[in-house]
């Protein structure tokens, strides 16, 4: 875990730094937002014109996958009492997916053992991003290309995906749909109406993919 | 973008962030389980203790079930042997991002 967001946090707080922001930012933003890929998708909208609603609705689109997590964490996070809102502020998929199997030693509350992981968690996110904030600065060697981590870390999870599922339509419906927006709208204003699309298109499909599920 | 705004957009995205993560706990009130819910959180119960398996997804594979969320942590854990994709997705990813960067800095300059 430590190494994971150390990689990912010093990486978010470097590129940051080289898109212009003192090192606090990518600090702040990982202590109140604390949702990787949305920071990172943040980063060029900070960068852009100001766009209140825009970024509401990329946060939603972005991080609509947290709904499923908080389904599955409803008992356990609710069982944690007063550390319960912390908890669900705090459900990165990392912290996700150790709570969700998590099995504390005999003795230990799982409560509590879920509130240190979230906790520790955060913590190394927010110190690695910080340190990659000031560490750009400093740093002797080029970070030119430094934001592919970005495009390297969604394509990894694209292929991993792909790679685990053998129903790949859904895949393909989000490739195509991108493809086709980005023809359409160009290269700033693609997205919104691309995951508009994909989510049309997935619910069309639904009652095949439900069907192809149940068979398998 | 000035600085007042900057630190909206972050207000906005930290809201909308803590929308989703919370909506569930709205959405099914305590005591009064939908079936979506039972359905899934089934799965996470049987995950948790399912003794070797959710012992090596806790060792090690667990972060790797993430992309997937709890169908993709479950359908591991149902494998019987999950492969540890942690590394290999860092391992991705930073071998990548240090490719590129030596690219656009020594080849296409």
């Amino acid at each position: 875990m430590l190494t994971g967001y150390a990689f990912l946090g010093l990486a978010y707080g470097i590129l940051m730094q080289s898109a212009g922001f003192p090192f606090w930012y990518p600090a702040l933003i990982s202590l109140v937002v604390y949702a990787g890929s949305m920071q990172y998708a943040a980063v060029s909208l900070l960068g852009a014109a100001f766009d209140p609603a825009g970024a509401f609705f990329l946060t939603l689109m972005v991080n609509a996958r947290h709904l499923f997590y908080g389904v599955s964490m409803l008992e356990p996070y609710r069982a944690a009492g007063k550390k319960t809102p912390y908890l669900v502020f705090a459900m990165s998929d990392e912290t996700f997916s150790v709570n969700v199997s998590a099995c504390p030693p005999e003795g230990v509350d799982r409560g509590w053992f879920m509130f240190w992981v979230s906790l520790l968690d955060q913590f190394y996110w927010v110190a690695a991003s910080a340190l990659g904030g000031l560490l750009g600065r400093v740093l002797t060697v080029s970070t030119k290309g430094i934001e592919f981590v970005m495009t390297a870390l969604f394509v990894t999870i694209f292929t991993g995906q792909w790679m685990e599922d053998r129903e790949h339509r859904p895949a393909l419906v989000g490739l195509g749909a991108s493809v086709l927006c980005l023809a359409l709208f160009g290269a700033g204003n693609f997205i919104l109406p691309a995951m508009a699309l994909i989510v049309l298109l997935l619910l069309v499909m639904r009652p095949a993919l439900d069907k192809m599920g149940a068979v398998r | 973008m000035t600085t007042a705004q900057s630190l909206i957009t972050i207000g906005i995205i930290a809201l909308g962030t803590v929308f989703t993560r919370f909506l569930p706990f709205w959405l099914f009130p305590k005591g009064k389980p939908g079936a979506a819910h039972r359905g899934i959180s089934g799965k996470g119960a049987a995950l948790c203790c399912d003794g070797p398996v959710g012992g090596v997804l806790f060792e090690g594979c667990a972060p790797a079930a993430a992309p997937y969320g709890p169908a993709g942590a479950d359908r591991r854990g149902g494998d019987g042997g999950p492969a540890c994709l942690e590394k290999n997705t860092l391992l991705s990813v930073g071998v990548g991002t240090v490719l590129y960067m030596l690219l656009v800095q020594l080849v296409f300059v």
